[in-house]
C-alpha cells in the first residue's frame, strides 16, 4: 500500500511537470496548427534562465519561497521572451506558407537552440543551486512511504499555474481572443481581432509555464544541460497528443495519465521501459483515437 | 463626382481586381455604397460576391484598383484595422465561434467597438431583435440551429456599432420563413439608419429590400443601377429572376 501511494505521488509529481509543457504544446497547436518542436528548449532555457538568476541575485543565501518565485518568474519571463522571439523571426515569416515548412522549421529552430545552448552554457551537466528553498529535514517519511517536500512544492505551483492558465483561458478578453484565433484566423480579424499580436500572446504564455517547468524539474533533479529539454519535450508531446492537441483540459489529463502509466511501469514492471512506454502511447493513439482522449472531431468548415 | 456626393459615400470600390494566385475572382469591379442605403450584391455561385466582401473586409488583398471607406483606401490595411474603421462582417456559412457560446460571440463581435459603455445596450437591442438568442445566451453558439445562428452572426456584426455593415448571403440553406424574418430585421436595421452591402445568390428578395443593385457575373459587374430598374429590365428577370 504504501508503495502504491509513493507511486501515485511521483507520479502526480511527475505528470504536473509533464503538463505545464504539455499546455504550451497544446496552446501553440491551437492558434497555428503546428506542433512547436523548440518547445522542450524553451524549458531548457527556462531551467538556465532560473538557474543564472539564483547565481546572480545570490539568492541561495537567502533560501525560502520569496526566491524560489523570484527565480520561477525570471524563468517564466526570459522563456516568454524566447518564445516570443522564436515565434516572430521563424514562424510568422511562414504564415502562409505549407505546413510542412513550418513544421521543418520548428525542427530546425530545436536544433539550433540546443547546440547554440552548448556553444554558451556549455555542454557538461550544471548543478542547479536547489538550497535556494531550505528543506532538509521536512522529508516526510510514513513507513516505507517517503515524500520529498519538493514534490509537492512543485506540484502545487504547478496547479496554480494551471489554474491561473484556465482562469486566462476562460475567463478573459484575452482568452477569448485566443479562443477565437484558435477556431480560426480569418473570422477572429472579422472581430478586428489583432491575430498575430493574440498568436505572439499564446506563444509567450505557453513557454512561461514550459520555463516554470524547467525551474521546478532543476529543483527535483538538479542536473541540467543544453540537452535536457528532448525528452521531456517529447514526452509532454505524446502527453497532449493522447489528451487530444488543441484540448487545454486534455493536455493536462494526458499529462498525469502519462505520469501514471510510467511511473507504474517502472515500479511494478520494467524500468528500463520509461520512455519507451511515452512513443508506445503515441503509436497507439495515432492508430486508434489520433483525436486524443478528449479531442472532438471539429466539423469541417464551410 | 462633387463633394456632396462623395461625402455622402460611405464605401466606394474603383476598378477593383483580385487574384487568387492565377485565377482572376474578380475583373474591374467598380460600385458606392450610399450612406443609409441597402445595396445588393447578386449573382450566380461563384460571381466573386464574397471575394469582393472579403477584400473590403481586408481578408484578401486587391491586385488592382482601390476601395476607399469615405475617401481613404482601406485596401492596404489589415482586417482588424479595417473593423476598427466601422465596417463590420457577418461572414458567410454563419460564420460564428461554434466553440464559444452565444453571449462570447458577442463580446467578441464588441473586440473594436469604439463605445465601450454602449456595449449593454447593444447587448439589449440585440437580444430584443432577436430574443431566441437571449434564451440560449449560455449555450454553446455550436448547439444553435441554422437560422438561430445566422442571427448571432448579424447580431455579433451589430454589437462592433458599424457604420457599414457587410452581410454575406444571410439567407443560405434557411428555411423561407427565416429567410422572411432575417429580410425583414435587415430592412429594419437599415431604417434605423444603417447602411447595408448585402450579398445574395437569392437575387429577387435581395433586390426587393435593396435599393440599389450590382450584378456580378464571373467577376464582373454586368448591370448596376436602382433596385426599381432592375426588377423592371428584362434581361433581370430572364437571368436572375427565373422568368
Amino acid at each position: 500500500m504504501d508503495q502504491f501511494l509513493q507511486h501515485i505521488i511521483n507520479a502526480l509529481s511527475l505528470g504536473s511537470i509533464y503538463a505545464l509543457i504539455a499546455l504550451g504544446y497544446t496552446m501553440v497547436f491551437g492558434v497555428l496548427q503546428l506542433i512547436n518542436f523548440a518547445h522542450g528548449e524553451i524549458y531548457m532555457l527556462g531551467a538556465f534562465a532560473g538557474m543564472y538568476t539564483i547565481r546572480w541575485l545570490r539568492l541561495e543565501q537567502h533560501p525560502g519561497i520569496g526566491s524560489l518565485l523570484i527565480a520561477l518568474f525570471a524563468a517564466m519571463a526570459a522563456s516568454a521572451l524566447a518564445g516570443f522571439i522564436i515565434e516572430r523571426l521563424a514562424y510568422r515569416p511562414l504564415r502562409k506558407s505549407p505546413r510542412i515548412n513550418l513544421l521543418i522549421t520548428a525542427v530546425g529552430v530545436s536544433l539550433f537552440l540546443q547546440y547554440t545552448g552548448q556553444l554558451v552554457f556549455g555542454s557538461d551537466p550544471q548543478f542547479f543551486p536547489v538550497g535556494i528553498l531550505e528543506l532538509d529535514g521536512y522529508t516526510w517519511t510514513y513507513g516505507e512511504l517517503v515524500i520529498e517536500p519538493m514534490q509537492i512544492v512543485a506540484l502545487v505551483l504547478s496547479i496554480i499555474l494551471m489554474l491561473v492558465l484556465q482562469y486566462i483561458i476562460f475567463k478573459t478578453r484575452l482568452g477569448r481572443a485566443m479562443r477565437a484565433v484558435s477556431f480560426n484566423h480569418d473570422l477572429a480579424s472579422l472581430m478586428g481581432i489583432p491575430t498575430n499580436r493574440i498568436i505572439s500572446a499564446t506563444f509567450m504564455l505557453g513557454s512561461a509555464l514550459a520555463g516554470a517547468a524547467g525551474v521546478l524539474v532543476g529543483l527535483i533533479y538538479p542536473k541540467i544541460e543544453p540537452l535536457m529539454g528532448t525528452m521531456p519535450g517529447l514526452k509532454a508531446f505524446v502527453a497532449a497528443v493522447l489528451g487530444g492537441v488543441g484540448n487545454v483540459t486534455g493536455a493536462v489529463l494526458g499529462a498525469f495519465t502519462l505520469g501514471l502509466a510510467e511511473e507504474f511501469l517502472v515500479g511494478y514492471w520494467v524500468s528500463t521501459y520509461r520512455d519507451a512506454l511515452a512513443f508506445a502511447i503515441l503509436i497507439l493513439i495515432l492508430l486508434f483515437k489520433p483525436s486524443g482522449l478528449l479531442g472532438v472531431h471539429r466539423a469541417e468548415k464551410v | 463626382m462633387t463633394n456632396i456626393e462623395s461625402e455622402s459615400v460611405v464605401l466606394s470600390v474603383k476598378d477593383a481586381s483580385v487574384h487568387y494566385g492565377m485565377v482572376q475572382a474578380l475583373r474591374g469591379v467598380s460600385f458606392d455604397v450610399p450612406k443609409g442605403k441597402i445595396v445588393t450584391l447578386v449573382g450566380a455561385n461563384g460571381a466573386g460576391k464574397t471575394t469582393m466582401l472579403r477584400a473590403i473586409s481586408g481578408l484578401v488583398k486587391v491586385s488592382r484598383g482601390a476601395i476607399q471607406h469615405h475617401g481613404v483606401a482601406i485596401s492596404s490595411m489589415q482586417p482588424h484595422e479595417i473593423v476598427r474603421r466601422r465596417i463590420c462582417q457577418s461572414p458567410e456559412g454563419r460564420g460564428i465561434f461554434l466553440n464559444l457560446t452565444v453571449e462570447e460571440n458577442l463580446d467578441l463581435g464588441a473586440w473594436a467597438a469604439p463605445d465601450k459603455s454602449a456595449y449593454k445596450v447593444n447587448l439589449e437591442r440585440g437580444f430584443d431583435m432577436f430574443p431566441r438568442l437571449k434564451e440560449r445566451r449560455r449555450q454553446n453558439a455550436g448547439t444553435l440551429s441554422g437560422g438561430e445562428q445566422q442571427m448571432l452572426a448579424i447580431a455579433r456584426a451589430l454589437m462592433g456599432q458599424p457604420e457599414l455593415l457587410l452581410l454575406d448571403e444571410p439567407s443560405l440553406g434557411l428555411a423561407p420563413q427565416i429567410i422572411e424574418k432575417i429580410f425583414e430585421i435587415v430592412q429594419r436595421i437599415n431604417r434605423e439608419g444603417m447602411t447595408i452591402l448585402l450579398v445574395e445568390q437569392n437575387a429577387l428578395q435581395a433586390l426587393q429590400i435593396a435599393h440599389h443593385g450590382v450584378v456580378l457575373e464571373t467577376g464582373s459587374v454586368v448591370l448596376q443601377g436602382p433596385t426599381r430598374e432592375l426588377l423592371a429590365s428584362d434581361e433581370v428577370r430572364k437571368a436572375y429572376l427565373g422568368e
